[in-house]
């Protein structure tokens, strides 16, 4: 059993003992060490533990004191137990999903040194002595501290059951703990997690995720207990074991069992069954880590957590407590970081000369656990006098939502599963106890049935971003008086939506409203030539059947005769594909495409062409390979291969783009699409067929999806992905749209994004057979390809269409527009007049014409492409500044 | 530009004309009218300097230098034309700035990244039936 506790123990027999050598107080002065003082008379600050809280009380500290210059500095010493820096365990869980532990970290690099922080990693303090003010170390260490600032957070409670600490058990709190999950997974099938609470199901997600047979077994009636009631526990059940985890409430561990090896084999439950299972992980609570100020006389709760007042000092003023270890004024010991944050600027404050104090938090919380949104906010077991509930249940979606409200209407607070999209809203709402400005059954209807009332509902007062404490009132201000006319302006003038970001959707309507209230226009046309959006355009286009740029200009744009610009002629050239025109370099809309649809390739930072042909789900034969080889060999070209599984071959000057596809057709490529606002690949991991783990033939979904859809012009490039397991080697779910097998079929993520803004993909249905993946996916993407504005990925049209998730769902799974037939016929037609645009542009001359150098001289290449050699192939040399100047580097290809 | 008045076919000879630049020392024929498509370029060596030749959606013909001042390369000709209020404009296709054709200069930048102002030669050109 893995533990990091050094200091406290569950069993409650007492660790310190027996650190011996220390308590000898006329010893210790002698050999009080140099390290301790500084020669000056600086106080010492000694903080023990690096935690979240323990960081952001630094942070705090070094902004006050920036504020309170003249303050004469202090020294400052971390002790910390883990062997690294501070890092964000709130996102510990995305370690699983291959963050690494470095991304994590909440410490910048340079912090430490900037503010001559001693930061001591693996050395934990073991002892405090308070009367002569020392904190002794792991290592024997002796510090004299001026002030003593705990934040040792909290452990992983374990229950006493027989064979709790076999090999094989473990807990969920530390990267180490991380490590050792991931290493005993690797030979395990079945892993259970004893606890069904927010920690319980982010470790059940990460099991499942790791290919293991996961049950959780709590002991509560339904899972979740803490934040949700019995209907959102029910629902969130519901939902969880969709997903292939299987829940068992109401059930205590009464013991692990192992096998001759001490090795986890099962496990016993209290209503008398047994689960064979090889791993455990225990998630049954934390305690506040107060072993340390228990040894030293301070006085600790009840139930734990070192007892503070509202300045967060103890009983002994030299020594504070913060965050999950201490037991706050208003007799709480919190398990969440926003509170902890809290406490630990009040103690910054404190130790400043400010004021400030910690009387308590808001416990509301809003989650995503295994891809299922669970808010809960306010008195959301509706324990006030008086209060009263309404309700929303729709278990065929897994949707639960309960307000409570006051015997004077006001709304109390509320529980939300399954559709957490009114949240922002809603909470704040709630803690400032202002009248509802809707009847309560409107607040809880999905948003494509009800009215959701829009920002303008809520009061100056309300807090719109929790983890930065911004009101309403505030951002407002931020628009009329500061003059902050976008949300980034806005985030970055008052922090609002820069923590978790879950307040960042209203935050934006917020703003729009205020911009708009203030008679600022937002302009919502494509560009100066168009007023309408690229939704709007499309809708015309097909309606009216318009063929042609000029016709659609002169009809419908705002300066009839206009030439159009480098935006609106690529969405105008994409519709008109889209819709069905012909070859993108025919007639007038070869004047219309961008210069990379143009020449059917992608310009690079010299002017030169590369060239992707597609292999659809990057699976390829020797034989192409070798092709590719040739050809890459005889142009000269610079080979790569890309991160969506195919090879972009670099350096084709516009003349050698005909000949190069030449032998790639004939070879039985096509066009990759690498150029166009189109499908792009669908990547896929090898799947059943060779991996061991694999339940389902990825790579041949995945050839059958590109096939499908390649050269589907759509407003922003289409990337996709195919998992054969739930170990998601294939990262699908960082794709537009992205499948991952499940034994009983297929799972379609939707809207997920790499790149600048990662977004991970949400679940748009489950177990699907192929067919009807298919056909989703085609309304899906033809939904899409029909509402999305210029430039707008699927992620971020998700998060902007309304009534989210639902809406979608009810669009393409149940039809509620009445538009499947039409998005139906018209993904069969795109499948239907589907052809490869390079095969086709060979075919005719005139197409051709284009792939000169020069219209005057064809045949002379173009003398500024040059090349260097650089690990044995070519890249760009500098462009000579004038077409007659020779430069001095080295010419590996001559044209 | 005193061949303004040339820039566009005189009527009649729209697909029979040929476009003429001026190289400095006199009028040289590069290539035929119709081998413009209306809203693109096609670039052209002159005198052994890279031209960038358009025509827009009006019949107007313009010739600026080919070479991108802010990425070095000799790309112009592959930008799109557009119009900026009534002004009509390249736009390079390798970082998008716009630069209108009458007069060379960029409306975006004022100075290229090596210092120099981000203004194009233009060339006089012209279409003859
Ligand atoms: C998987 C997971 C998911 C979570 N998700 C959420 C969430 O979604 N929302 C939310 O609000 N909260 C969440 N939490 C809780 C959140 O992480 C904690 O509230 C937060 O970390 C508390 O900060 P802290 O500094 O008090 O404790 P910690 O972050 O635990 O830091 C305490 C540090 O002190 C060290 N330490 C202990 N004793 C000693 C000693 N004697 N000497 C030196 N160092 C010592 C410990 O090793 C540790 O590094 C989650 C926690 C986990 C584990
Ligand atoms: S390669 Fe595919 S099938 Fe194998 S573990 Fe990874 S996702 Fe699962
Ligand atoms: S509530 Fe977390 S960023 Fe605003």
């Amino acid at each position: 059993m893995e533990r990091t506790d050094g200091t406290d123990r569950v069993d409650g027999t007492d660790p310190i003992d027996g650190t011996g050598g220390f308590g000898d107080k006329d010893d210790l002065h002698g050999t009080d060490r140099m390290g301790d003082t500084d020669g000056t008379d600086r106080e010492h600050l000694v903080l023990v533990g690096h935690g979240m809280v323990g960081q952001r009380f630094l942070e705090a500290l070094f902004e006050r004191s920036d504020a309170t210059a003249g303050v004469p500095a202090r020294r400052i010493t971390v002790l910390a137990e883990e062997p690294r820096p501070a890092y964000d365990r709130v996102h510990l869980t995305s370690w699983f999903s291959g963050t690494p532990a470095e991304e994590l970290s909440l410490c910048p690099p340079g912090f430490l040194d900037e503010h001559g922080i001693d930061l001591r990693l693996g050395d934990p303090a073991v002892a405090i002595d308070r009367e002569a003010r020392l904190v002794t170390t792991a290592s024997g260490d002796r510090l004299r501290y001026d002030t003593l600032v705990l934040a040792t957070g909290s452990y992983p409670f374990v229950p006493p059951v027989p064979g709790h600490d076999a090999e094989g058990c473990h807990v969920y709190r530390t990267i180490e703990d991380l490590e050792a999950i991931r290493a005993g997974a690797a030979g395990a099938r079945v892993g259970a997690v004893v606890g069904g609470g927010l920690l319980g199901l982010e470790a059940a997600g990460a099991l499942r995720a790791m290919g293991l047979e996961t049950h959780v077994v709590e002991f509560a009636p339904r899972l979740m207990s803490i934040q949700v009631d019995e209907g959102g526990g029910e629902a969130l059940r519901r939902k969880i074991e969709d997903l292939g985890v299987l829940v068992h409430t109401g059930a205590g561990t009464r013991a692990v069992t192992t096998d001759e090896d001490g090795r986890v084999s099962g496990m016993a439950l209290s209503d008398g069954t047994g689960l064979a299972v090889d791993l455990v992980v225990f998630s049954a609570g934390v305690r506040p880590r107060d072993q340390l100020a228990r040894d030293c006389g301070l006085p600790v709760g009840e139930r734990g957590g070192v007892v503070v007042d509202a300045r967060c000092r103890t009983a002994d003023p030299a020594v504070l407590a913060i965050g999950e270890c201490a037991l706050a004024a208003d007799g709480r010991v919190y398990g969440l970081v926003a509170p902890g944050y809290a406490m630990a600027e009040a103690a910054a404050r404190e130790l400043t000369g400010g004021t400030g104090s910690f009387t308590g938090a808001d416990t509301s919380t809003k989650l995503k656990l295994l891809g299922v949104d669970v808010a809960s906010f306010g008195d959301a077991h509706g324990t006030t006098e008086g209060a009263l509930e309404v309700l929303y249940a729709n278990s065929r979606a897994g949707v639960y939502k309960k307000l409570v409200i006051g015997a004077d209407g006001a709304l109390l607070g509320g529980v939300l599963v399954g559709d957490a999209d009114s949240y922002a809203l809603l909470r704040p709402l709630a803690l400032s106890g202002s009248p509802l400005p809707a009847p309560p059954e409107q607040l809880v209807l999905p948003a494509s049935i009800g009215a959701a009332s829009g920002p303008v509902a809520l009061p100056d007062e309300a807090v719109v971003c929790s983890c930065h404490n911004v009101t309403k009132g505030e951002i407002r201000a931020a628009v009329h008086e500061q003059g902050c006319a976008s949300v980034p302006e806005v985030k970055r003038c008052t922090k609002a939506g820069t923590g978790c970001g879950s307040c960042v959707k209203l935050l934006g309507g917020i703003v729009a409203e205020e911009l708009a209230a203030s008679g600022v226009e937002i302009a919502k046309g494509l560009c100066e030539h168009f007023t309408l959006t690229r939704a709007e355009l499309y809708e015309i286009v097909r309606v009216k059947g318009i063929g042609s740029f000029s016709r659609l200009i002169d009809e419908h744009g705002s300066l009839p005769g206009g030439e159009g610009c480098d935006i609106c002629k690529p969405v105008v050239a994409s519709l008109l594909a889209g819709l069905g025109n012909g070859h993108i370099l025919d007639g007038e809309q070869a004047a219309l495409q961008d210069t990379n649809d143009h020449f059917l390739a992608n310009m690079q930072r010299n002017g030169s062409y590369s060239v992707v042909p597609r292999i659809p789900g990057g699976e390829i034969t020797p034989q192409g390979l070798i092709v590719i080889g040739e050809i890459a060999r005889d142009f000269g070209l610079y080979t790569k291969i890309t991160g969506g599984q195919r090879i972009d071959l670099f350096g084709a000057t516009v003349d050698q783009l005909p000949p190069i596809w030449r032998r790639l057709v004939d070879a039985g490529f096509e066009s990759g699409h690498a150029y166009g606002k189109a499908l792009r690949t669908v990547k896929s991991c090898v799947g059943e067929t060779w991996c061991r783990y694999g339940v389902q033939d990825s790579v041949g979904l995945a050839i059958e999806l590109e096939l499908r859809y390649r050269g589907l012009r759509s407003p922003h490039k289409l990337k996709s992905a195919v998992s054969g397991c739930a170990r998601e080697c294939a990262e699908a779910q960082s794709k537009d749209f992205g499948v991952i097998a499940t034994a009983a079929g297929w799972n379609l993520y939707v809207g997920g994004n790499g790149g600048m803004t990662p977004r991970h993909a949400d679940l748009l249905a489950a177990d699907l057979d192929r067919e009807t993946l298919i056909r989703t996916i085609d309304r899906f993407l033809m939904f899409y390809i029909r509402t999305a504005d210029r430039l707008e990925r699927t992620a971020s049209w998700l998060e902007r269409l309304d009534g989210g998730m639902d809406h979608l769902r009810a669009v393409v799974l149940d039809d509620s527009l009445g538009i499947c037939a039409d998005l139906d016929e018209l993904m069969a037609r795109h499948v239907e007049t589907y052809e490869d645009e390079w095969a086709a542009t060979l075919a005719d001359p005139e197409r051709l014409r284009r792939f000169v150098s020069f219209t005057n001289a064809p045949g002379v290449p173009d003398p500024t492409i040059r090349f260097v050699a650089e690990r044995d192939q070519i890249r760009p040399g500098p462009a000579p500044a004038s077409a007659l100047i020779a430069g001095p580097d080295l010419e590996v290809r001559a044209r | 530009m005193s061949a303004t008045t040339d820039r566009r076919p005189m009527s009649g000879t729209t697909s029979a004309g040929r476009v003429e630049i001026h190289d400095g020392a006199g009028w040289v024929p590069v290539c035929g009218y119709a081998e413009l498509t209306p809203g693109r370029g096609v670039a052209l060596l002159v005198g052994g300097e890279q031209v960038a030749l358009y025509r827009d959606r009006t019949g107007e013909v313009y010739a600026v230098d080919n070479r991108d001042p802010f990425s070095g390369a000799y790309v112009l000709s592959r930008g799109l034309l557009g119009s900026r209020g009534a002004v009509t404009v390249v736009l390079s296709p390798m970082y998008r700035q716009a630069f209108d054709l009458r007069t060379g200069v960029c409306l975006d930048e004022e100075t290229a990244p090596d210092g120099s102002p981000a203004v194009l030669r233009v060339w006089p050109a012209r279409v003859r039936p």
